[in-house]
């Protein structure tokens, strides 16, 4: 629907008017340069381009972190379509872009487009994603005709009105950064003092309702703060893309932390990020209108978020699946070559590639590529030109414990959960990679300290890390391991 | 006692309420005097307007007529005095906050505007917690909860509320057995300390045992007295049985003449 609008737009609207002008224009001058004059911020211009995208970054994440955890991302588009029409009749209001009448023609239109939604909603029985549909068509619709409009009668003082739809950070002077700063420490102020009311009633509306807070009032409020920081973001942003620098830093915030304090901080700081650097590229190249371009950069941080968060980022999740089968991988490894020194009686030192191919049945290849992981994590080292594999202290240690998880997850099964000794198995080879410590001295504790599992092999104990750690050629003791018997 | 002029007001009376969703009744001219320090069971079959009725009791709906009192006064004047458990499918269990936030909020209403909660608030929280034994997980995130964990987080904030009238929509609802016995435990010894509970049940085998009176509710109240009293086949049956069909098929012609 939307890609329909802007070819709409499009041809209403001749090119020079949408690509009119930007942060000066000075074509000739290299991309070096323009970066040199953006820092140097002698341009009052930039200055304000900047200060103004730092502001709408701002009010814009914290609002947007509301409307997301509150589930009202669809509300927010159809407000940001809905206030054209205001925009268009604060211009007309005495034919010149004065901030302040189009603020308030356009916080009307938001205002009203909002109610209607509501009256869809209660009088039929349609539903609220269909009435937000409605209205943001309608009003929308309403806003270009009126736009176009004006284009066309008006003389020289059209100046800056194309901005209103793909935004455009130079448009704005001083009074447009007065009026966002205005807005922008309202709604710090409102959210800061009333963080209370805002989280029990966005978390749970009826409990808040039960607690005595006014809802209702909370929720209006809201509305009207969201409809102030669509608008002064609007000339920046654009109405058609405005709607993204709501949701798009609070949705990376949302996949980064679990707080929601937290997530208002991050949101505004990436909604400040994606501003900046939107003005910054659109100061650069002198082709582009900003709005897209402040997306674009929060759109990066969402895949960024997306992709690396720490938590729930999908490559990071991969990652530790990853690096957690390695680790099995090598620990089934090391449990192996205790098997091969425990049949020999734990006679010799090392063990040869051959034995553990034959334990582990699998190919030469595959056990020396296993025996490099063990090399590559210092548990173990490698002689006779990679053929046989002495195990290192910390090798010898983690070995002794797999081997110990194991067989006293097989005896617990066996004798507490009354298991057949033949069932056990499998799920001791996948429990003796996850039990902590804490468990493992309970385990002990409930087994009275056994020694032997259920098929009759020793349970590793201090005893056999001695032996065993004059086999791999390590300390008599490994500290940190075992108890006396 | 009978002589004595000046009774304590009553913790919750409801008089001749009705209740409608969208114009079609839901609870019809129920009367209830709820007295202090008992343990009520709230029973009936789906449909029967019980989270209504607590809803309404709390002055979250809109009443078509009737009127509520909570320890003699209107609503509004002492919801300080009310404590809430809500369906625990009624919130986002994603929502960024971690389990000590959501127990935090039972204090919200304690505190005045602008006014942060403090440390001892926090206490209060930690204490709320460890007796429903979910300190462990205080800061955890909540979506991180199986579904009786979920429940206990609910009913920490409910006990944060430290109120004299509580009203809790099915807190037994997807527990397991062991996390009911505890919820009961603690219902239990908070109508010792002398609170008055309303808790909607959907159990009729374990209702008898639980609860000191029962408020049998099927639109209207069908009965509402002590547990041996009222739970009879009788009393079940008119309140589970097919009797009622014509209140509610006149409730079905109220609605469509409406529109």
């Amino acid at each position: 629907m939307r890609g329909l609008f802007l070819f709409l737009i499009l041809v209403l609207l001749s090119p020079e008017i949408v690509w009119a002008d930007r942060i000066g224009d000075i074509s000739q001058t290299s991309m070096m340069d323009q970066a040199k004059r953006f820092f140097s911020l002698k341009d009052p211009a930039v200055r304000y381009a900047l200060l103004g995208s730092i502001l709408l970054g701002i009010s814009c994440g914290i609002l947007g972190s509301f409307i997301v955890v509150r589930r009202m991302a669809l509300f927010g588009d159809t407000l940001s379509h809905a206030v054209l029409p205001g925009v268009a009749l604060g211009f007309m209001w005495n034919m010149s872009k004065d901030p302040v009448a189009i603020f308030v023609g356009a916080t009307l239109a938001g205002i009203a487009g909002g109610l209607l939604v509501n009256l869809i909603t209660q009088t039929t029985r349609l539903k609220e994603d269909t009435a937000l549909g409605l209205v943001l068509a309608s009003f929308f619709a309403v806003g270009i005709c009126l736009l176009t409009r004006i284009q066309k009668i008006s003389t020289g003082s059209k100046g800056g009105l194309d901005a209103y739809l793909f935004g455009q950070a130079a448009s704005l002077n001083k009074d447009d950064v007065v009026l966002m700063g205005v807005v922008t420490v309202l709604a710090v102020l409102l959210i800061t003092f009333f963080y209370k009311e805002l989280l029990i009633t966005s978390f749970d509306a009826a409990f808040a309702k039960a607690a005595g807070f006014p809802v209702a009032l909370i929720q209006y409020a809201l509305m009207l703060l969201l409809a102030f920081s669509v608008v002064i973001a609007l000339q920046a942003v654009g109405v058609v893309l405005v709607s993204a620098m709501l949701i798009t830093p609070a949705a990376a915030a949302y996949l980064l932390t679990d707080r929601m304090h937290i997530m208002l901080l991050l949101a505004s700081i990436f909604g400040v990020a994606a501003g900046a650097a939107g003005a910054f590229f659109s100061f650069l190249s002198t082709n582009l209108p900003t709005g897209p371009l402040m997306v674009m950069g929060a759109s990066l941080v969402f895949v960024l978020a997306f992709l690396f968060g720490p938590k729930h980022g999908v490559i990071t999740r991969w990652w530790r699946r990853q690096s957690r089968s390695a680790q099995v991988q090598r620990e089934n490894t090391l449990k192996a070559i205790y098997r091969v020194l425990e049949d020999r009686e734990f006679e010799g030192e090392g063990v040869s590639l051959r034995e553990l191919a034959e334990n582990r049945r699998e190919t030469i290849d595959e056990v020396r590529g296993q025996s490099r992981a063990l090399k590559a994590h210092q548990m173990a080292t490698l002689h006779d030109e990679g053929d046989s594999v002495h195990l290192t202290p910390e090798g010898w240690q983690r070995a002794c414990e797999i081997v110990r998880n194991h067989r006293l997850w097989e005896l617990y099964l066996t004798n507490e959960a009354h298991i057949a000794s033949d069932h056990v198995h499998d799920d001791a080879e996948v429990i003796e990679h996850v039990l902590g410590e804490e468990t493992v001295r309970q385990l002990e504790r409930t087994l009275n300290h056994a020694r032997y599992d259920p098929h009759g092999r020793p349970i590793p104990g201090l005893m056999d890390l001695k032996i065993g750690g004059q086999a791999a050629g390590g300390p008599m003791t490994v500290p940190g391991y075992g108890r006396p018997i | 006692m009978s002589d004595q002029k000046e009774k304590p007001p009553v913790p919750l009376e409801v008089h001749d309420l009705t209740v409608s969703y969208h114009k079609r009744p839901v609870l019809w001219g129920v009367d209830v005097e709820v007295p202090v320090g008992q343990l009520v069971g709230i029973i009936g079959p789906n449909g029967a307007g019980k989270s209504t009725l607590i809803k309404a009791a709390m002055g979250m709906l809109p009443l078509d007529s009737g009127w509520v009192k909570i320890f003699g006064g209107p609503v509004e004047k002492n919801l300080k005095r009310v404590g809430y458990v809500p369906q625990r499918e009624s919130v986002d269990w994603d929502f960024p906050v971690s389990v000590m936030d959501v127990v935090v909020m039972g204090r919200y209403g304690h505190l005045g505007l602008l006014k942060r909660p403090q440390k001892s608030d926090r206490e209060k929280a930690r204490e709320c917690l460890e007796k429903v034994k979910m300190l462990p997980y205080a800061d955890r995130q909540i979506s991180n909860l199986s579904g009786g964990q979920q429940q206990r987080v609910f009913l920490a904030r409910a006990l944060a509320q430290e109120s004299d009238l509580y009203f809790m929509d099915e807190p037994f609802a997807g527990v397991d057995a062991a996390t009911e016995t505890a919820i009961v435990e603690i219902l239990q010894e908070l109508r010792e300390q002398g609170k008055t509970l309303l808790v909607v049940h959907h159990d009729l085998t374990t209702a008898r045992h639980y609860f000191d009176s029962l408020l049998l509710l099927n639109m209207r109240v069908v009965a509402f007295g002590p547990t041996k009293a009222v739970f009879n086949q009788d009393l079940l049956q008119t309140t589970y049985g097919g009797r009622l069909t014509i209140l509610s098929e006149v409730a079905d012609a109220v609605s469509s003449k409406a529109r």
